[in-house]
Formats: structure tokens, sequence, C-alpha cells
């Protein structure tokens, strides 16, 4: 079985962004970026899946600019075998991912698409769903536990009451949420070799998906921001401030 | 203006999340629907009519629902949703997991978890785990909208909608529900919580979070977690808070032993009052803290229990 999975560069997690002053958007020069870490996650589980025998090849795709061919080089680095670019400037919104993605799984037919649950910049949390709908196939989101078999994708899903157990068709969808397993480090051989594996670049039109925005985003500002308070020295200065002070308690 | 809520409720009660986005919608019109897909789910609906500014329930009521699955669930509200304006979901984990689905099948790009509304198409929502808010302009007929509850107000329940009960779900196959761990708890639940204290890698055990729960139970409060406390088996994940846990904003968040990164941050920096006890008085915590004690937190929490205990 193939399976395929979507990842995406973003700004490293432990970058602090800062919001550009024309209000366009949030300063992406010269900040360290790095692959979504949900995304790291998606790519370790396909590397396990196909350690444990029951995956044969691994494809990674990014819908993004010509520097995001270093994310696919990253997941190759992984384990990956093989990856795609599909090249735009445009600032894809999920839905036209989602519609990018599903013209490769065409091409590709993989029996299993595992993505991560959020991209930590637009944190929209939609592109797995989407692309479920359009394949028409079943989805597991937000899941911490996996297991492929034959005919039948068992998942554990972490959801806002504790945990929950869902039993997919195949072909499935995944989503993948956090503590679903600790991502390896490409060690430097896998890096030099991982330049070497084939990396296919395509268009959008080439994959005759439309990607014109249906969202238009006016401004992005920084949020309100918090003022820090005071000191306190005892455990009854606390409480006497959160009662007469505060008046939360 | 016509607006649909689709509600989150396990069949006999409506979840709280729905009564804030009962509130977000009536910001956008006064002509709300509010859907109770489910089954044996009268429960449920009558709690529903009983929300204040929702005109009509529509009742589903169909085996195929029981589960809340993706599958079944979205293909009925993209059916619904060309009747409407608006399509609203709490941003839960049941919304998350089953809007984006129906949004896909009408050709519709969501709007993800908006924190204000300026005009009918026009939202506000935090990005890079709220260190910016970008302003939104949708070009699509139908808006389809999930709903961050902690920025909305809860509606109040004096209303007396009608309910109507529809068909139109149908048994997907490709899904199968097997079985649930719910945490069960006497103490309110995080998101609605009106104080919380959390704890995080500081904590050092599961076993220490009971002191952690003796303080809560005098404070009638949630216990929260970091990121840091659920990956350490200290505590379930359903207590995790952050960027990719649980939004919250209660009146009161105590945050013991944990240090403020920006993934903690933001999930509670909405709250109105926050304390910090930390013994690193470099944290990043405290800037975000209202009262901040930098102290060692295993001789802080027995003398806060003490100090709160005589106050009564
Ligand atoms: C400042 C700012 C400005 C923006 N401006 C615009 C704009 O003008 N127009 C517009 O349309 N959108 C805009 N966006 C939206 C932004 O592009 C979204 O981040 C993007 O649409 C995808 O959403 P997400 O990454 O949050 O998706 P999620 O649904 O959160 O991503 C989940 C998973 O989907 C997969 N995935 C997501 N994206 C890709 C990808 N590109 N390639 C491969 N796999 C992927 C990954 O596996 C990822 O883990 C803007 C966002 C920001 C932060
Ligand atoms: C993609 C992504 C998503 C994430 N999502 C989340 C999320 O949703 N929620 C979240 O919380 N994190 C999230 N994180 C993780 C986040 O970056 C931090 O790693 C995490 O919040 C740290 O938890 P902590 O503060 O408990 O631990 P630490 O950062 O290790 O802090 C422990 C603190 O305890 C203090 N301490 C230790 N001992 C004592 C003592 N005896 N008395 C008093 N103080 C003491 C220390 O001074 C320190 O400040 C995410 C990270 C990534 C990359």
């Amino acid at each position: 079985m193939k399976v395929l999975v979507p990842v995406k560069r973003v700004i490293d997690a432990n970058i602090k962004v800062r919001v550009k002053s024309d209000q366009s958007g949030v300063e992406l020069n010269n900040v360290k970026m790095a692959m979504n870490p949900f995304c790291e996650i998606a790519v370790e589980q396909a590397i396990r899946l196909k350690e444990s025998g029951s995956v044969d090849e691994i494809i990674v795709v990014t819908v993004g600019a010509a520097q995001s061919q270093e994310t696919l080089r990253t997941a190759l680095a992984m384990g990956a075998d093989r990856a795609i670019l599909i090249e735009t400037e445009e600032t894809p919104e999920p839905l036209s991912v989602a519609k990018s993605l599903k013209a490769v799984v065409d091409r590709e037919g993989p029996g299993l698409v595992i993505l991560g649950k959020q991209a930590i910049d637009g944190d929209n949390n939609q592109t797995g769903q989407m692309l479920a709908a359009l394949l028409g196939w079943s989805i597991g989101t937000f899941i911490s536990d996996l297991v492929v078999e034959e005919s039948i994708v068992k998942v554990t899903r972490e959801v806002d009451g504790g945990l929950e157990k869902l039993e997919l068709l195949p072909p499935a969808v995944v989503t993948v949420d956090l503590r679903l397993n600790e991502p390896r480090y490409a060690s430097l051989p896998n890096i030099m070799k991982a330049k070497k594996k084939p990396l296919d670049t395509l268009s959008p039109s080439d994959l005759d998906v439309d990607v014109t925005p249906r969202t238009e985003v006016v401004s992005v500002v920084e949020p309100p921001a918090r003022e820090a308070g005071v000191r306190v020295g005892s455990a009854e200065e606390l409480v006497e401030k959160l009662k007469n002070e505060a008046k939360v308690i | 203006m016509s607006i649909l809520v689709i509600g989150e409720h396990d069949n006999d009660e409506l979840k709280p999340s729905t009564l804030n986005t009962v509130t977000a919608a009536q910001e956008l019109g006064d002509e709300i629907d509010l859907l109770i897909a489910g089954a044996d789910c009268s429960a449920a609906a009558e709690h529903a009519a009983r929300v204040t500014g929702v005109k009509r329930v529509l009742k589903v009521d169909d085996p195929s629902l029981a589960d809340s699955l993706a599958e079944n669930l979205s293909p009925l509200i993209a059916k619904l949703a060309g009747e409407y304006t608006h399509v609203l979901v709490p941003a839960s984990t049941y919304g998350k997991n089953i809007m984006p689905r129906a949004a896909a099948l009408i050709d519709v790009q969501q709007i993800s978890d908006i924190s204000g509304i300026e005009s009918e198409d026009t939202f506000v929502r935090p990005i890079y785990a709220g260190n910016a808010m970008a302003t939104v302009r949708s070009k699509d007929a139908i808006k389809m909208i999930s709903v961050r509850t902690t920025a909305f107000e809860s509606a109040t329940e004096e209303g007396e909608a009608t309910i109507e009960e529809i068909t139109g779900a149908q048994e997907s196959g490709l899904s199968k529900f097997a079985g649930e761990e719910l945490t069960r708890s006497e103490r309110p639940e995080l998101t609605t919580a009106d104080i919380i204290i959390s704890g995080g890698r500081g904590m050092q055990s599961g076993d220490n979070f009971e002191m952690l729960e003796r303080i809560a139970d005098r404070l009638n409060a949630a216990v929260g977690a970091s990121r840091a406390a659920v990956d350490a088996g200290y505590v379930p994940n359903d207590y995790q808070v952050g960027q990719t846990g649980k939004v919250v904003a209660p009146n009161l968040y105590i945050a013991v032993g944990i240090s403020g990164a920006i993934q903690h941050l933001a999930g509670m920096k909405d709250s109105k009052v926050i304390v910090a006890i930390n013994k690193d008085e470099e944290a990043p915590i405290f800037q975000v803290a209202d009262y901040g004690w930098v102290v060692d937190l295993f001789e802080a929490i027995p003398q806060l229990e003490a100090a709160l205990g005589e106050g009564g």
C-alpha cells in the first residue's frame, strides 16, 4: 500500500511572530521556517507503518512556494521515498490545498492519507476533513493511536471529553495529534541521501485545480497586550488580593 | 440573514458551547434555527427549544447520527446549508471534526475559530497561536463558520422555540464507533469553569496533582494542565490547555509550575485574572500574570490551601 503525507512549511514553532506594520500579515522575511510539527508526526507515523510492513511507499506532498522544497527534503531525510511539490505563489486556502491533494490522490492511488490536525500558522484545522469530503473517504481526526489492518483502520481520537475509538473503512484519511509519536531526527547520511531522492514539481493547472482564494485578509494586527501585574509574597496576601482587589473568589 | 446553528449535544443535553454559538448567531441576525441531529435526542431538542433567540429547532432523529460520525452528519449539514446565509458550529473537537467536511461538500472555504464579527461577511480570528489577529472577508455565498466559544457570552435559556422534526440522514457505512474513555469528574468542565487551576511539568508527578485538586474543591474550580504535564502522563489528554488543546477564559486562572510557552498562553491569556506560581522569576508566565508569586510550589500550594481554608 502507498501512503500519502501532505506536509506544510511554516514559521518555526519556537519563533515569536511579528505582525507587519502595514497590517498585511506577519513578517516572513529572514524568519526561521520549519516543517509544521503536526506534519512531522504524520511523516514519522508513515515511516513506522513502512517499518512494520503495512506500507510499501511513502509519498510526501506540499502545496506552496519553491522554498517548500526544503520541507520536502526534510521529510525525505526522515525516511519518505519520494516527493511532489505543487508550486504556487498564492497563499493557498485549506479548500484549494484539499482540491490539489485530491488530484494527487487520484493520480497516485494511496490507501491512506496522513495529515497534521492543524498547521500552527493558520490554525485552521480543516485540510484533512476537506480532503476526505472531496474523496468521499472515511476520516479519523485528532488521532493519538493508529492500527492499520488489511480491511480496517482503527483509530483513537483525542476529543474534548477524553478519548474516542473509531473503526474506519479504508481507504481513509487521518489527521494526527501530538501524542501519536515522537518524530525522529534525520541523520546526516540520510540528509545526504535525501538529496538524490525523486522530487517532482507540478503546478495547480497541471492538476486542473483552481486555487483562486475565497477569502480576503483585510488586516492582521497584534492582539491586545496584557500588562504584567504585581508580585505577592505569601498565600495570605494572594488570597486577600483575589478576594478584595480582583474579587474573583 | 438566516442562520443555522449546529447544536453540540449528547442526545440528552445541549452542551454549553452551543449557547455561546447562539450568541454569535444573534450578532448576525434574528432568524436563527438550531439543528439537533442525533438518535433518541428528544431531550436535547427540548433543551434546545429553551435557548433564547432561537426561532426553530430542527430535530433529525436517526440511528446513524447516534455517535456524531462526520461521514453521516456532515452531508446532512451540507444539505441543509443551502437554505441559510450562515451556518455556525462551536469550534470544539465536535465542530472541528464535522464542519470542514460539510463546507468542502458544498465548495465553501470555512472560516475557523472566529472571535469577533465585523459584518455579515467579515470576521476576526486568531492565527499563530493568538499572536496575531486576522480580519478576513469571505466571498462565499454561504458562510460556514466555527466559533471560539470563549469570545461570546452564553445565551440564556428563556426561549420557547418550536421543534420541527425533519428527515434526511443516511448511514454512509464508512466508519463505526468502537468505544470511548471519557474522563469523569465531579468538578466543573474546563471550558465553562469560572476558576481553573492548572499544573505543569513542575508538578513532577500525577500524584502531586492531588494538591491542586484539593484547592480546586475549595474553589469549585476545574483542573487543567500544560502539554508537558499531559505528555509526561501526569493527567489525561483532555486536561490540556493551549493552542492545540482547549481554549479557556475563566474569571481566575491559576498556573502552577507552568513556564508560559506561547502555545500554552494561546489557550488561557484571555482569562480575566491570571495567577502564576513558579520558582523561576524569569518564567514568561509572569509577563501575563496579574498576581505572580515566585516560590517553590511544594511550599506554596499547602500554604494556599490553608489560607483558603481559614477564609472559608
Ligand atoms: C497572515 C496570514 C495571511 C493569510 N492570507 C491568506 C490569503 O490571503 N488568502 C488565503 O487564501 N489564505 C490566507 N491565509 C491562510 C493560510 O494560507 C492557511 O494557513 C492555509 O490556507 C492552510 O491552512 P492551515 O495550514 O491552517 O490548514 P490546516 O487545515 O490547519 O492544516 C492541517 C494539515 O493539512 C496539511 N496541509 C495544510 N496546508 C498544506 C499545504 N500547503 N501543502 C500540503 N499540506 C498542507 C498538513 O498536513 C497540515 O498539517 C493566511 C494565513 C495567514 C496566517
Ligand atoms: C506544535 C506545538 C503545540 C503545542 N501545544 C501546546 C498546548 O496546547 N498547550 C501547552 O501547554 N503546550 C503546548 N506546546 C508545548 C509548549 O511549547 C511547552 O513545551 C509546554 O507548554 C511546557 O509546559 P510546562 O510549562 O509545564 O513545562 P516547562 O516549560 O518545563 O516549565 C515548567 C515550569 O515549572 C517551574 N517549576 C519547576 N519546578 C517547580 C517548583 N518546585 N516550584 C515552582 N515552579 C517550578 C519551572 O520554573 C518552569 O517554569 C506545544 C508545542 C508545540 C511545538
